[in-house]
């Protein structure tokens, strides 16, 4: 194993803007934030439709906004399969919304919560994200 | 007032995921390659996060009401079930398979990113099977 590409301080301060956002969001409108939740309440629920979109909307502003204020260009390196990302959305899809989280959702709001739950679903999907890596990088 | 709290954090999250790049799928799949060439950024961005969340609800969980809101809301779903696992081991997939989640993804619809834009209504399609199986 190599250590490559690590960026441990812009790591641990966009961290922390995560932090404060689930806390804020938690002590004023009083939810825990999921990104899956959020999305798939949007799409299926009159509750709090509105502020779900807004919240969803807010995540695209994001970008947007960085690069305005700091006038730096924000570069991602995504597959171009189409068929991989049709089944990988899918897979992302449906897999958290039956174990009702992702990353956000049991990762950082039930783990802050000590769920025992999310801390079994963030191994879970952890370790079979690093298997997954680990078999497309052999074939 | 909750709905501006709402458009606030998503942007303040939004812009978190972009500090830490974990917007780029690169980045997290790099995460994931811990046998290879391992980048540990995600795991410092969960702590990032964790450091303030974690204390910031066990101070306000026993408070009567959010500032701006009735009640909160709490899961009180405690279940260790089979479709926890299987849920988390379908996510896990797709995650490594392209090293995109839920927020990053949308997030990135930003970008104008065609494959994102698959990606994403992909994904709407997935909660879509999942609420409709259940």
């Amino acid at each position: 194993m190599n250590i490559v590409n690590f960026t441990p301080l812009s790591a641990l301060f966009g961290g922390l803007l995560i932090g404060l956002s689930v806390a804020l969001f938690f002590i004023l409108n009083g939810r825990m934030i999921g990104i899956s939740g959020i999305a798939s309440n949007f799409l299926v629920s009159k509750d709090n439709r509105l502020e779900n979109f807004l919240f969803l909307i807010g995540l695209i502003l994001g970008p947007l906004i960085y690069s305005f204020t700091t006038n730096k260009e924000i570069n991602i390196s995504i597959s171009n399969s189409l068929v991989l990302l049709v089944i990988a959305g899918i897979l992302v899809g449906f897999g958290t919304r039956l174990s009702s989280g992702c990353t956000s959702g049991h990762g950082i709001s039930g783990i802050s919560r000590f769920s025992l739950r999310s801390i079994i679903a963030t191994i879970t999907f952890m370790i079979v994200g690093i298997i997954t890596v680990l078999i497309t990088g052999i074939l | 007032m909750n709905k501006i709290v709402s458009l606030l954090c998503g942007i303040v999250f939004g812009i978190g995921l972009v500090i830490s790049e974990m917007i780029n799928p690169e980045k997290v799949l790099g995460f994931l390659n811990i046998f290879k060439d391992w980048d540990p950024s995600l795991a410092f961005v969960m702590i990032g996060a964790l450091i303030v969340s974690t204390p910031v609800f066990h101070l306000f969980k026993n408070k009567k009401k959010p500032l701006f809101s009735s009640n909160f809301l709490i899961s009180s779903n405690k279940e260790l079930d089979k479709k926890l696992i299987i849920g988390s081991v379908f996510f896990g997939a797709g995650w490594g398979l392209i090293g995109l989640c839920p927020g990053p993804a949308i997030t990135s619809l930003a970008l104008l990113n065609m494959n994102s834009v698959f990606f994403v209504i992909s994904m709407f399609a997935g909660f879509y099977i999942a609420l409709k199986v259940n």
